[in-house]
C-alpha cells in the first residue's frame, strides 16, 4: 500500500528524465493541475472518482505537452540546468494559474460515504482500495504500452541512445511531446490520487515533491521500474519513521534517503549510471 | 516616502548579495543552487539564535551565519561531488524544503511558525527607526562592496580561471591537473556562506524571522535578478538585484489597481510575473544586461 500512489507521478518525473534529460521540476504543478481537473470533473460534472481521474490524467497530460512545447524546448540548447531553472520557475507560475482561478482554500472532493470494509480485525477504507487499484492500473498500462506498443518502444529507444534512435528514424521531438503527455499526465492522476485521501490547493503537488524525487533518485532516475521500487521503499520508509520521528518529519525522509543513497550507490537501486 | 526607499534598497541589497553568492557558484563555476532560499534562512536562524537564545553579539551571529551555512553547502557539494549536475539541482531543492520542515517543527529551538521575534539590530531603540534604518543601509552596502571587491578578486584570479575552466569543460581542467572536486566544494561552500550571511542581515534588520518567509519564491527572484544582471558578471549581479526589487515594486502598484481581483489573485498574478519573467529573460536575453567578458590572462 504505501508509496504505491506516489510510485504514479515517480513514473512520470523518471520517464521524463529517461527522454528529456533533465529534471523537470513542474511534476509538482502538474500533480496539482490534474488534482484540480479532478476535482471540477468530480464536483461540477459529477463524475465518480474512477471517471475523474482520467479527466486528471487529460488535463494534466495536455497542460504538459503546451509547457514543454512552449516554454521548455526553445531552452533546450542552453543545457539541462538551464531547463531545470526554467522548470522551477514555470513550476512556480502555473501554480499562481490554479491559485488565481481557485484560491488558496482547501477543497475536498465530493465523494459517497461508505462504511469501512471489516477484514477480520483490520478496517479498510474502500476509497483508498480504488485509490490503490487506479493506481496499479495506471502503472500496468504504462508497463503494457512501454513493452509491447511501436511507440513505447520508440520512446525507450531515445531513452537508451538518442544518436541511434535518430538514425533509425525516431522523430525525437514525437516522443517528446508523447512522454510528456504520459509522465505529466501521470503526475496529474497521481496528484488526484493523494487528494483524494485528503484534500487539495495550490500546494498539493509541491508538498509531495520532495518524495517523488527521492522515489525517483533511490530507485534510479531515469529508470521507470526503479521509480517503483524506489517508490514503495520511500513510502514504507516514511511509515516506519513514524515510529521514531513526528509525523511533521515523513516528507523530510525522502531527503535523507536522497543523500544516503548518492553517497552509497549514486545509481540507485535499478538505475544506469549517475555521472 | 524616503523610507519606503531606504527600505527597498536595503532589500535589494541584500538579493544583491545572494546574487553575487549565486554568481560565483552558477555563473563561474557553472554548479546550480536551487536552495538558495534554504541557505537563506539556514544563516537567518543560525545568527537569529546565537544572538536572541546565547545573547552572543551581532558580529558573532553573522560569522557563525556563514560558517554555518558555508558547511551545510560542503555537505550538499561532496555529497553530489562526481554525480551530474541536476542531482545537486535536486538535493540542493529538497534541502530548502527541509530547512522549513525543522525551522517549523523544532518549536523548542526555533519556535516554529510562530517564528523568533527581538532579533537584535546593531543601535537599535537607540536612535531613531529612520536612522536605524539609513545606518542599516550603510552596512549592507558594505557588505555588498565587500562581496563585490572579494568575488572581483575571485574572477580575476588564477583561481577564477580555474572555477571557469570547471563551468566550460571539467574534463579540461581535471586534465590540467585541477582538482576539480576540491574547487567546486570550495566555491560552493564560500557561495552559501555569502547566501547566508545575506539571510543574517535579513533577520537582523526585520527583528522577526520565520519559516514562511523562507518560501522557494526567493530562490527565484535571486536566479531572476543574476540571469537579468548578467550571469558571470558581478556588477550585473547587483544591478539585476536592482531591477528586480524595482520591477517587483512597480508590480505591486500596477496589480494593486487592477479593479475587481481579491487579494489572493493579485498575490497570484505578482508571483506569476515573477516566474514568467525569468522565463522570458531565460529565453530572450539569456547574457542578461552586463553579458560576461572573460579577462584576459597577461601573456608572458
Amino acid at each position: 500500500m504505501a508509496g504505491t500512489i506516489l510510485a504514479v507521478p515517480a513514473i512520470g518525473f523518471t520517464a521524463i528524465f529517461a527522454v528529456l534529460r533533465f529534471p523537470n521540476f513542474t511534476v509538482a504543478a502538474h500533480a496539482t493541475i490534474g488534482a484540480f481537473a479532478g476535482y471540477v470533473a468530480n464536483t461540477a460534472l459529477g463524475l465518480p472518482a474512477w471517471a475523474a481521474v482520467v479527466v486528471a490524467f487529460l488535463v494534466a497530460g495536455i497542460a504538459g505537452v503546451l509547457n514543454d512545447t512552449l516554454v521548455l524546448r526553445p531552452l533546450r540548447p542552453s543545457g539541462a540546468l538551464t531547463m531545470a531553472i526554467a522548470a522551477i520557475a514555470l513550476n512556480i507560475a502555473l501554480e499562481n494559474v490554479v491559485r488565481f482561478i481557485f484560491g488558496n482554500d482547501h477543497r475536498g472532493y465530493e465523494l459517497a460515504l461508505r462504511r469501512d470494509w471489516r477484514l477480520g480485525v483490520l478496517r479498510v477504507g474502500p476509497q483508498q482500495v480504488e485509490n490503490l487499484a487506479i493506481a496499479l492500473v495506471a502503472m500496468v498500462a504504462v508497463f503494457l504500452f512501454l513493452a509491447f506498443t511501436r511507440t513505447g518502444k520508440a520512446m525507450r529507444a531515445v531513452a537508451d541512445n538518442p544518436t541511434l534512435a535518430g538514425i533509425k528514424g525516431i522523430d525525437a521531438d514525437r516522443v517528446a511531446r508523447l512522454v510528456n503527455l504520459v509522465g505529466m499526465g501521470l503526475a496529474g492522476l497521481g496528484g488526484m490520487l493523494l487528494g483524494l485521501d485528503t484534500s487539495i490547493d495550490p500546494l498539493t503537488g509541491f508538498r509531495v515533491i520532495l518524495s517523488v524525487f527521492a522515489a525517483a533518485v533511490v530507485g534510479g532516475l531515469g529508470s521507470i521500474p526503479g521509480a517503483v521500487v524506489g517508490a514503495v521503499t520511500i513510502g514504507v520508509a516514511e511509515e516506519l519513521s513514524l515510529l521514531v520521528l513526528a509525523p511533521a518529519y515523513r516528507t523530510a525522509i525522502g531527503f535523507v534517503a536522497i543523500l544516503i543513497v548518492l553517497t552509497l550507490r549514486p545509481r540507485g537501486i535499478l538505475g544506469e549510471r549517475a555521472y | 516616502m524616503r523610507n519606503y526607499l531606504v527600505a527597498m534598497l536595503t532589500f535589494a541589497g541584500l538579493y544583491g548579495l545572494m546574487a553575487l553568492g549565486l554568481n560565483l557558484v552558477w555563473g563561474m563555476t557553472g554548479l546550480i543552487n536551487l536552495g538558495l532560499a534554504g541557505f537563506f534562512a539556514a544563516g537567518a536562524y543560525a545568527s537569529a539564535l546565537v544572538t536572541v537564545k546565547l545573547g552572543l553579539p551581532i558580529a558573532v551571529g553573522l560569522v557563525a551565519a556563514a560558517l554555518f551555512a558555508a558547511a551545510t553547502g560542503a555537505v550538499m557539494a561532496l555529497t553530489t561531488r562526481n554525480l551530474r549536475g541536476d542531482y545537486l539541482a535536486i538535493v540542493t531543492l529538497g534541502f530548502s524544503e527541509v530547512v522549513r520542515l525543522v525551522a517549523s517543527n523544532e518549536i523548542w529551538l526555533t519556535q516554529g511558525t510562530d517564528g523568533i521575534s527581538g532579533i537584535p539590530g546593531p543601535w537599535r531603540g537607540r536612535v531613531t527607526p529612520e536612522t536605524f534604518n539609513l545606518i542599516y543601509l550603510a552596512i549592507v552596502a558594505t557588505f555588498v562592496v565587500a562581496a563585490l571587491g572579494l568575488l572581483e578578486r575571485v574572477r580575476r584570479s588564477p583561481y577564477g580561471r580555474v572555477l571557469r575552466a570547471i563551468r566550460d569543460d571539467d574534463q579540461v581542467a581535471a586534465v590540467a591537473g585541477k582538482r576539480i572536486i576540491k574547487f567546486k566544494v570550495e566555491a560552493f561552500a564560500l557561495s552559501a556562506g555569502i547566501v547566508g550571511t545575506a539571510g543574517a542581515l535579513y533577520g537582523h534588520y526585520t527583528s522577526y524571522i520565520a519559516p514562511d518567509a523562507f518560501a522557494p519564491l526567493i530562490t527565484i527572484y535571486v536566479v531572476l535578478a543574476l540571469t537579468a544582471g548578467g550571469t558571470g558578471d558581478n556588477r550585473g549581479a547587483v544591478l539585476g538585484a536592482l531591477l528586480v526589487v524595482f520591477f517587483m515594486e512597480s508590480t505591486r502598484f500596477v496589480t494593486g489597481s487592477l479593479p475587481g481581483l481579491r487579494p489572493v489573485q493579485v498575490a497570484a498574478v505578482r508571483e506569476f510575473l515573477i516566474g514568467g519573467s525569468l522565463i522570458a529573460v531565460l529565453r530572450w536575453r539569456p547574457a542578461g544586461l552586463i553579458p560576461e567578458r572573460i579577462p584576459r590572462a597577461e601573456t608572458p
